[in-house]
């Protein structure tokens, strides 16, 4: 008998952990011949902590279980949630990228070859370097941290720079609330990621890596290393990658808690010791990156996406999707929400569907209100934009972005003022301080907002002309798209900014 | 924590970021190691690794205040960082952090009395699909409440 208890940190953060102790507890007891797998999420986040036992004939799921139901479950006496497979949360799926996630035991790399990992980096190893480069452009794959860049022609521009040494950095900050697929593949199939890395170091000649990974995720960290180590251990990393006579290699560093540091030039600056101050473009990281060499910067997502692209072919990939958006779309479904978790598949769903289909609308069981999509930079939907297509141009026509696929729900007790409130604080809190209309403008934000919420009149106009400020002059993303949220909530809920004072009074 | 950071010599504070003088790019590495072993970045620091790694001390001062991880002040003896963003606001993470903060008469940043629990903000630990969250000493806690918050603070202040 196989016992799977996840370890994951959202698995663990709801109790996992003493699952799994009082389990193996109670099989010693018992005298049961059975093993305890921890195995990665499924992403099915509110049936965490999410056991599955393995008799012989699949995996029977249960779940949310606590310690006090482990005795039924090993009676066999304790209802189930049928088979894992079969849940339609997860039947619905397609999973591409997260297929190994929450099936194998993360750090088993035979347990990985066996589920079709490193078929891909084999089929890569006989591929030239342009071919390599000529697959992921054919996929149509973009860059999932957020700015959705064609991936195969950033390759492209440092497959062909010259320099004595190149770099893949994996951008591992996620940072933006909502989103959690890099945590979750990171902690569920590390090897996924470690062999997209090493495709991409053949693919542009590069021969080391890094991965720049959140000092928030401590968990995510120490699997990474573990990974890390045991692919070196095994030929797939180091001097002589699976026998092919070329060299990857590639190590772990942690963040220091600055949000900015997600931005990819203010991640290099981070990389190489300094202050994670954003460099201005040109030069691109692509030919000028870590150290001043060519580097590609690659968000986890996309680099571990590239698996099973060389697995399955790029025709394979690219025959998902919607319009120039290809493949999938590694959904996260966070907030006030009823099915909370990870949900893979082509894109093309709407926002409704996601929200209210798959998401099953809000915990709390009251009307949905607003979705904030692609982070704290990402605008606020409204019900009314729901039958917005999952899609990078879609989004961008109805004034939304996808950024990394999180979706925040709130429900209507959210007071949209306050949350356009705390997209400046936070702008404040991390901008890195090169652009003052990012670094002053949001403090100004702040302040113009308390005094549309004491009732001044002007205040509104006074907030859309800084937000066209800090739009127009910032030099990235943080002060550029903080307007975002903030128009999106003062146009979409003008209830909010307009009643405030009669509330008040 | 407190006694093991007063002020190491500058040889101990060598001999903690020596092994990483290889690496490209060693500075955050060794503020991680200093600050994995002091609970701190020591006073001391600054000079040493100026010195090592051919920098002005003004720049490396620069590094460490630039970062919310490096402190150069002790914490109590556990760390309580309470997530503030969007999807735990979603969830009612505002009500409780200012539950939190009022129980143990703190505020952002702030030590309790007894030198039991630091309290400081984070924003974002992926948690976002069970909010509000929080991280105690590096162990994750999701999906909370007062009443799970209470169970936590009653282990660390016991
Ligand atoms: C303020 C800011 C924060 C960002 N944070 C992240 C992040 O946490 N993870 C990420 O992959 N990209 C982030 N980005 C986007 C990166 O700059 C960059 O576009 C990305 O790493 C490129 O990888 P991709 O092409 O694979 O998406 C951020 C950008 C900005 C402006
Ligand atoms: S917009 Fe803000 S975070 Fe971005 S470079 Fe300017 S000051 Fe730095
Ligand atoms: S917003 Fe709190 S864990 Fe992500």
């Amino acid at each position: 008998m196989k016992i799977y208890v996840p370890m994951d940190s959202a698995a663990t953060a709801l109790g996992a952990d003493e699952v799994a102790e009082v389990l193996a507890r109670e099989i010693a007891a018992r005298g049961i011949d059975a093993q305890i797998i921890r195995n990665g999420t499924r992403g099915m986040i509110w049936l965490e902590p999410l056991v599955e036992i393995d008799r012989g004939d699949g995996r029977i799921g249960y779940g949310p279980v606590t310690p006090a139901d482990v005795p039924a479950i090993l009676d066999g006496s304790a209802e189930s949630l049928g088979r894992v497979e079969e849940i339609p949360f997860f039947a619905n799926q397609t999973r591409l990228t997260f297929a190994r996630c929450g099936v194998i035991d993360p750090l088993d790399l035979d347990d990985y070859a066996a589920h079709g990992g490193l078929a891909g980096l084999t089929r890569a190893i006989a591929m030239s370097s342009a071919e390599i480069v000529q697959e992921v452009a054919d996929s149509g794959l973009r860059g999932r941290g957020g700015a959705g860049f064609p991936t195969g022609i950033k390759w492209k521009t440092v497959a062909e720079a010259a320099a004595d040494q190149k770099y893949i950095v994996c951008n591992a900050d996620e940072g933006d609330s909502g989103t959690f697929a890099d945590r979750m593949i990171m902690e569920g199939d590390p090897f996924t990621l470690i062999e997209g890395m090493a495709i991409a170091g053949l693919g542009v000649g590069a021969t080391r890596g890094y991965v720049y990974l959140r000092s928030e995720y401590p968990d995510a960290i120490r699997v990474m290393r573990a990974a890390v180590k045991i692919a070196r251990q095994r030929g797939m990393l180091g001097a002589d990658v699976l026998g092919s006579g070329r060299a990857f290699d590639m190590e772990i560093r942690q963040g220091a808690g600055a949000y900015v540091c997600g931005e990819e030039t203010s991640l290099l600056n981070s990389l190489e010791g300094k202050r994670g101050v954003v460099r201005a473009k040109p030069p691109l990281p692509a030919l000028e990156g870590f150290l001043g060499k060519p580097t590609v910067v690659n968000n986890v997502i996309s680099l571990a996406t590239v698996p099973v692209i060389f697995e399955k072919g790029a025709k394979h990939y690219a025959d998902f999707g919607l319009g120039r958006s290809r493949g999938t779309v590694t959904l996260q479904i966070a907030g006030n929400v009823k099915h909370g978790g990870l949900y893979e598949t082509a894109f093309g769903l709407t926002l409704g569907e996601v929200v209210n289909g798959i998401g099953g609308g809000t915990a709390t069981g009251r009307p949905v209100k607003a979705v904030q999509v692609g982070g704290p930079l990402g605008a606020y939907m409204p019900v009314s934009k729901f039958d917005t297509p999952v899609g990078y141009e879609e989004f961008d026509k109805n004034g939304g972005l996808i950024g990394h696929a999180g979706l925040v729900v709130f429900d209507d007790s959210a007071d949209m003022l306050q949350m356009a409130r705390f997209a400046m604080e936070f702008c404040a809190v991390e901008s890195c301080g090169k652009c003052t209309p990012c670094r002053i403008g949001a403090v100004r934000g702040v302040e113009t907002i308390d005094r549309i919420a004491a009732g001044d009149p002007g205040a509104a106009d006074l907030l859309t002309d800084l937000c066209e400020t800090m739009k127009d002059g910032s030099l990235c993303a943080l002060g550029g798209f903080t307007p975002f949220p903030v128009m999106s909530a003062l146009t979409q809920f003008p209830d909010d900014f307009a009643c405030q004072k009669e509330a008040a009074e | 924590m407190l006694d093991r950071a007063q002020a190491p010599s500058t040889e101990e504070i060598r001999e903690v970021v020596m092994p990483l003088a290889g690496l490209e790019g060693p500075l955050l590495p060794m503020l991680h190691a200093l600050q994995d072993t002091y609970g701190l970045i020591p006073e001391g620091a600054v000079p040493v690794l100026a010195d090592l790694l051919n920098l002005g001390r003004a720049e490396v001062h620069g590094v460490i205040s630039f970062y919310h991880d490096f402190r150069d002040h002790p914490t109590g003896r556990h760390v309580l960082k309470i997530c503030r963003a969007e999807a735990c606001q979603s969830m009612g993470g505002n009500a409780l952090a200012a539950a939190t903060l009022k129980k143990l008469g703190v505020d952002w940043h702030g030590t309790t009395a007894d030198g039991a629990v630091t309290v400081e903000p984070i924003y974002c630990l992926g948690l976002c699909a069970c909010a509000p969250a929080a991280m105690l000493d590096g162990r994750v806690v999701g999906r909370l409440d007062e009443d799970r918050m209470g169970k936590l603070l009653a282990e660390v202040r016991a």
